[in-house]
């Protein structure tokens, strides 16, 4: 699935970097923590975040996840985006709360199949 | 994927409290052992310790160098810094542990995780302080290991 299905499926808008929702999404990582995810998230991932300063950005970069999605509304700082669109990485906002944010796209990654 | 490399080396300065350019001497990094053609597990795991080590200069030092070298299976990082210090060096690597302010846990940092994941990473660590001046730190990875648990 790519970053394209889960944007369908969870009511979300996409704030930057719409050539990027081609990427394909392999898993997730849910995390405030920057040192957490750094370690712990996985190439592909989607991250979900109520983080929404720049540094996530480079988190993200580093560790070649496929977007990151700010849940509870909160609005990505403008230099977040600025940095985002340079470094070509998707930045997506729900109003969903990270707890059902998360088991939406856990379901969608792993049960979609089976309907 | 691996290849023998040469003398690759290089320095990146890095300014205390400068939060929104953390992470920009890490990608610069990647960058460099990309195009030496190293292996993802590889470039992961030096992306890692270089975020924690920037990060670390960033939260707790007013200037640090981090160096960087490659020789054949062995890529040394290395961090000097001069700023506040640790004054205890057990007690700073173990996660959880952090003296952190405000200011830094709310952008994310300052979980007490950096020290543990350079550590948890590296093949090698050595980590020495004199608190009031600053700290040096040091680790390698040999691009033949694979660490299992990561």
């Amino acid at each position: 699935m790519d970053l394209n299905g889960i944007i369908d499926k969870l009511e979300c808008d996409c704030k930057c970097c719409h050539e990027g929702l081609k990427n394909e999404v392999t898993g997730g990582y849910a995390g405030d923590l920057l040192s957490d995810v750094m370690a712990n998230s996985s190439r592909g991932d989607i991250w979900v975040t109520r983080q929404i300063h720049q540094n996530i950005i480079a988190v993200a970069c580093l560790n070649d996840l496929s977007g990151i999605l700010i849940t509870q509304g909160a609005i990505p700082e403008d230099a977040t985006l600025e940095k985002a669109r340079s470094e070509g990485m998707p930045v997506m906002v729900t109003r969903m709360p990270e707890f059902e944010a998360v088991g939406r796209i856990y379901h969608l990654l792993h049960y979609r199949e089976k309907g | 994927m691996k290849r023998m490399t040469n003398n690759v080396s290089g320095s990146f300065f890095v300014l205390g409290r400068g939060f929104d350019h953390a992470g920009e001497v890490s990608g610069r990094l990647k960058k460099v052992f990309l195009a030496e053609k190293m292996s993802n597990e590889i470039i992961r795991r030096v992306a890692i310790i270089t975020f924690e080590v920037e990060v670390n200069i960033i939260s707790y030092a007013d200037h640090g160098t981090i160096f960087y070298h490659v020789d054949n299976d062995v890529i040394t990082i290395e961090a000097v810094d001069q700023g506040q210090g640790i004054k205890d060096i057990e007690l700073a690597i173990e996660e959880g542990f952090s003296t952190a302010d405000d200011e830094i846990r709310e952008l994310g940092f300052g979980a007490g995780m950096g020290l543990a994941n350079i550590k948890r990473f590296s093949d090698t660590f050595e980590l020495s302080s004199v608190p009031g001046q600053g700290t040096s730190l040091k680790c390698t990875i040999r691009t033949d290991s694979t660490k299992m648990d990561l």
